[in-house]
């Protein structure tokens, strides 16, 4: 498929700029970081809670678990979407019954992928509290769903696709907005 | 992804690839479970029949089991309660059963390709649960998941099965998975529970089949050993002079495990006949696996549910 460019939103440096600054918020609203649970959505958002934790430790001294949800199962279009998407695994090597999880995505859009996300992480336990934090907000909402910690937000049309790459899967690091042809 | 079929009738119809995709898919439902909820909500409102018409506790539970944590609604048929007793025919039962809008049945029947005769017949997905002396497609591909936790890979290895070959579907699905993902396949058993011809069943594949004179021939440094169930109600003849004679010559004991690799793993389809084709000792060895085969069996049959239930553009 064709892509057309539209706009450069975020280089390597801007990415990672947002990422600090998440991860600043999220030690701010979690002093002390009792059961702090950091879980990366698949694929992209794996990378971006990991980069976070990261820079939790540098703040803190001290690293916050992560673990990965893959939501393929919990998708309400899984007969729509076509060619099969692959099952990945999901991986929460913590207890989170009681803890705090900050769910960690690329971008959100419609909030289905949130809203799967949540039916799957209360099949592990009754987390205490969980957020929500994401690189890239850009609008048209389909779910009663916010944000709790966003690197920024963009004004799209439905037409358009934010592509965020990283250089765990992509060549380039960078988000850019893209458009079918 | 290749594998988007209606049905699994048989190993011996799908490819490598096909094979790989299966148990890829099985390793993320083997974390499912895990959980502390064994459930994910991906076939809500879908319906699953067991259909059997031959006795069965290990691969009925495990179907209605791996149904039910894909949260489909599973419905339990055996020929003794049904309407076959009333002398109704497998075409008219099946296409009963299809007029209640089943998405999957799995069937499990005494004659050889009764579940593709049912799925030429109805538009559900088809799971064959064991056909005669044909196939049993799902334990083979739970023996090879079993298989591929604990070895490097299929290429290569040296594979022993070993007992009544002739009436088993589960040797005839292994043969056939193993060799299309390389490994070298031997096996041995009473001359007179081995078809002749055996060799041929493979036709064109990565790996091989031999027929081996001895069961010591097979064990020779096997990396894994298929020991098969004496299937009495299949034997319309005298094949061999007594049970206690057959234990001697074909049984696997411990002594006789050591003519294999030294990290060799032991499968077993069950039900076992303990001190018949396999001694007690090495049933509950380390080396043997067979209960991980049954844990196995539930993550393969959710990944074939949901593969098959869930193909594109249904």
């Amino acid at each position: 498929m064709e892509f057309k460019h539209k706009a450069h939103i975020m280089d390597a440096a801007g990415i990672s700029r947002a990422l600090s600054r998440l991860a600043s918020q999220i030690v701010e609203q979690n002093v002390g970081m009792t059961d702090l649970l950091l879980v990366g959505i698949r694929r992209r958002g794996v990378p971006l809670a990991e980069r976070i934790a990261e820079r939790i430790e540098h703040l803190e001294g001290q690293r916050p678990p992560t673990g990965q949800l893959d939501i393929t199962l919990y998708r309400d279009d899984l007969s729509t979407v076509g060619p099969r998407p692959v099952v990945n695994r999901t991986d929460i090597p913590v207890d989170v019954t009681d803890s705090t999880i900050v769910l960690v995505d690329d971008v959100l859009y419609t909030g289905r992928t949130v809203r799967a996300a949540l039916d799957e992480l209360v099949d592990f336990g009754r987390p205490r509290k969980v957020e929500l934090a994401v690189l890239i907000d850009r609008g048209h909402r389909e779910l009663p769903i916010q944000a709790d910690y966003v690197g920024k937000r963009l004004q799209t049309t439905a037409a358009e696709i934010v592509k965020v790459m990283l250089k765990d899967y992509d060549e380039e690091e960078q988000v850019i907005v893209v458009e079918n042809e | 992804m290749g594998f988007n079929q209606k049905d699994l009738l048989g190993i011996r119809e799908i490819s490598a690839e096909d094979i790989t995709t299966i148990l890829d898919t099985a390793e993320s439902f083997k974390e499912v479970s895990r959980r502390a909820i064994k459930k994910v909500p991906t076939l809500r409102g879908k319906t699953v029949i067991n259909l059997f018409f031959e006795p069965s506790t290990r691969t009925r539970t495990s179907f209605e089991i791996a149904a039910k944590r894909l949260s489909a609604d599973a419905v339990n048929i055996s020929a003794s309660t049904s309407s076959v007793t009333k002398g109704e025919t497998l075409i008219d039962t099946a296409r009963n059963l299809e007029a209640m809008g089943p998405d999957a049945i799995v069937i499990r029947h005494p004659s050889p390709g009764a579940p593709h005769q049912l799925a030429r017949l109805i538009g559900a997905s088809v799971i064959n649960g064991g056909d005669g002396a044909h196939e049993h497609p799902t334990q083979a591909l739970l023996d090879a998941f079993t298989i591929r936790g604990h070895k490097a890979g299929f290429a290569g290895l040296q594979v022993a099965i070993i007992g009544d070959i002739a009436h088993s579907r589960v040797a005839r699905s292994n043969v056939h998975l193993l060799t299309k993902m390389g490994a070298h396949v031997r096996v041995a058993g009473p001359r007179t529970l081995i078809p002749p011809y055996y060799e041929q069943i493979t036709g064109e594949s990565e790996g091989s089949l031999t027929v081996c004179d001895s069961v010591d021939d097979a064990l020779s440094s096997a990396d894994v050993v298929m020991m098969l169930r004496i299937q009495r109600e299949r034997m319309t003849a005298a094949f061999f002079p007594s049970l206690k004679e057959y234990s001697i010559q074909y049984g696997l004991t411990l002594r006789r495990l050591r003519l294999a690799a030294p990290d060799c793993i032991v499968l077993h389809p069950g039900p076992i006949n303990r001190g018949v084709e396999i001694s007690s000792e090495v049933v509950d060895s380390a080396s043997s696996l067979i209960l991980d085969q049954v844990t196995n069996g539930v993550a393969v049959r959710m990944a074939i549910l949901f593969l098959l239930v869930e193909r594109e553009g249904h």
